[in-house]
């Protein structure tokens, strides 16, 4: 397995406070990676460094071998590397299959003009990005409320809605900040399946999540920030035994870390 | 489908009835005084479409006026210093407004809510101390005596006659108006309900979301806000072809404010709702006129009313009696 993405060195700084201090690993091309710490760690904020929304303080992102932190970032989603958000978002007022369809973006071989002018090359698109959208439906478990506007939606739809979005733009890489906030056990679970099957066709996945228990159920690799620092990085095994990891988890230990 | 046909046949049904029902009904009862009143309209809701198309991607936009006078000032200007023929004007004052709203929009458009109403509305005032500022708009007298529109000839065939051998120049210009008005709102109706229009419609409701997926938020809401431009300014250049005059005054903060609550009166939520909103809004004021210093008072009152029980304009009328049924 190839590196695909290299975090090198990186830092982030809010006024006096270190976000996110001098966090180097590598993302390996097909796997799950999750970034665990508590609230505050810098999870969210290392995810906004990568995605290129934050401009790191120190340090640089690298996609396959090639810098990428210093561009905008809906030229970072071009690349390939599409973040969702910790908060809900979607495109309200459009339905669900609206919100995937819109999401092709990346996709279209037809220009703007194309468009407007509904061309044959423009009418090829809009038929895949519709044949495509049903496909990520289905494997998000959103197709029955595919008609829905989307701000109907009950929470836990929500989220994979968020998921279904980043999958339209055909990433290789997705960051997935929080993906079962909110979430009971059985939707949890089932949601796991749900992102280990995107795995499966292709698409490596980066994970921020506080669900000790799916942390570990899903991941190849743990990467554990505190306060801005790495402090940790291994199998879940590893993690669970890492007395650093241990520590900074103390108080809530034993049963969120899922040991 | 069906939908698709009701369209059609209403914006058919429309136009025949603006392009010969009413020259026909005006001629016969001989109110030639309302060709002024209803081309106005026309015009108005031209510039007004430009401004609902800023609000389609979620900005405030307090600016148009500046965009009519620009367009009005170029058009007049190449008649006038460089013999140029209107209809070619006409054009060329578009694009002039699209090109310097793209070099304005370029830092303004960052700007959100309130922040980029007040620094439109400020391109409004700029825009009226520049025109009596520079010598080749005439200062506060501005340009008089424009000559009128020549005809405008194809290979030698006459496409458009020559204004001044007209009987009923009104007429004339109301029906350049009202055509116009067809044009853009067809293009504008294409626009929105093309993908383009989708992905406007992704940066009106979340521009982090809309890059996260990979569009171009900058770049999208300059197209967006030339064309919003280009829609000002060809109607300030046929505003100044039938006054043949153009004043700094021409069009004012007033105006501008008049374009956003048009577009508010009508409706956000449809493409035609600026044309209803022109109208309504145009024939209120002069009909409020007869209410003499009580007039901006009750104006207030009723939009304020309106705005509170009708917040989707006043288009959604028939769509809400439509889902009651
Ligand atoms: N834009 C910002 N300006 C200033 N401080 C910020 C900003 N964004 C984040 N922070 C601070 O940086 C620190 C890390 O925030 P971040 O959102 O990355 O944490 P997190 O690990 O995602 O936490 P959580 O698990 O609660 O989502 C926090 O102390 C937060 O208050
Ligand atoms: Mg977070």
């Amino acid at each position: 397995m190839g590196s695909l993405l290299e975090i090198q060195q990186l830092s982030k700084r809010f006024g006096g406070l270190l976000a996110v201090n001098n966090v180097s690993f590598v993302v390996h091309a097909g796997e799950i990676l999750s970034v665990i710490g508590p609230n505050g760690a810098g999870k969210s904020t290392l995810f906004k460094l990568i995605s290129s929304f934050l401009r790191p303080s120190e340090g640089q992102v690298l996609f396959q071998g090639e810098r990428i932190s210093h561009l905008a970032p809906h030229l970072v989603a071009r690349k390939g590397v599409v973040r969702t958000f910790q908060e809900t978002t979607i495109f309200k007022t459009m339905t669900v299959r609206d919100n995937v369809i819109v999401a092709h973006h990346l996709r279209s071989k037809a220009n703007l003009l194309d468009y407007v002018t509904g061309s044959s090359r423009a009418k090829q698109d809009l038929n895949e990005f519709a044949d495509s959208a049903d496909t990520i439906l289905k494997l998000l478990n959103l197709y029955e409320s595919r008609n829905e506007l989307a701000s109907n939606l009950p929470h836990g739809y929500l989220r994979a809605l968020g998921i279904a979005i980043g999958l339209a733009t055909g990433p290789a890489i997705i960051l997935l900040d929080e993906p079962f906030a909110g979430m009971n056990h059985e939707e949890t679970m089932r949601a796991v399946e749900m992102v280990r099957r995107v795995r499966d066709r292709g698409v490596t996945i980066l994970l921020v999540e506080h669900d000790m228990h799916a942390v570990m159920k899903i991941s190849d690799r743990i990467v554990v920030l505190n306060f801005g620092e790495q402090i940790a990085e291994g199998t879940p095994e590893q993690i669970r035994q890492n007395e650093k990891v241990i520590e900074a988890y103390l108080g809530v230990e034993d049963e969120s870390i899922g040991m | 489908m069906k939908r698709q046909t009701i369209g059609i046949v209403a914006t058919l049904l429309f136009s025949l009835i603006v392009v010969f029902f009413i020259p026909w009904l005006l001629d016969l009862t001989g109110r030639n005084d309302l060709y002024f009143t209803l081309t106005s309209v026309a015009l108005l809701s031209i510039a007004s479409a430009g401004v609902w198309l800023t609000f389609f991607i979620g900005r405030i936009n307090m600016g148009q006026a500046a965009y009519a006078l620009m367009g009005g000032y170029i058009s007049t200007i190449l008649v006038v210093n460089y013999g140029l023929s209107f209809w070619l004007t006409l054009p060329l004052a578009g694009f002039f407004c699209a090109l310097v709203s793209v070099l304005i929009g370029l830092p303004i458009l960052r700007l959100r809510g309130v922040y980029f109403a007040m620094t439109t509305l400020v391109l409004t005032e700029v825009s009226k101390l520049l025109a009596l500022a520079l010598p080749i708009t005439g200062g506060a007298s501005g340009i008089i005596n424009i000559p009128l529109p020549k005809a405008l000839k194809i290979l030698g065939i006459t496409l458009i006659p020559d204004f001044t051998t007209l009987a009923n120049v009104k007429r004339a210009f109301y029906l350049l108006s009202v055509i116009l008005m067809i044009l853009c709102f067809a293009l504008l109706y294409r626009l929105v309900h093309s993908r383009l229009g989708q992905l406007w419609r992704s940066l009106q409701q979340n521009e982090e979301l809309a890059s996260s997926i990979g569009v171009n938020i900058s770049y999208l809401r300059l197209i967006a806000y030339a064309i919003s431009s280009f829609f000002g300014g060809l109607g300030g250049a046929v505003f100044a072809a039938i006054t043949q005059s153009m004043y700094p005054s021409n069009f004012t903060v007033n105006d501008s404010v008049n374009f956003m609550l048009n577009c508010f009166l009508g409706g956000l939520n449809y493409v035609f709702g600026p044309i209803l909103g022109t109208f309504v809004l145009y024939f209120g004021w002069d009909w409020l006129f007869r209410m003499g210093k009580y007039q901006l008072l009750i104006f207030s009152s009723v939009l304020i009313v309106l705005m509170l029980f009708l917040p989707n304009g006043l288009l959604s009328l028939r769509f809400r009696r439509k889902s009651q049924a």
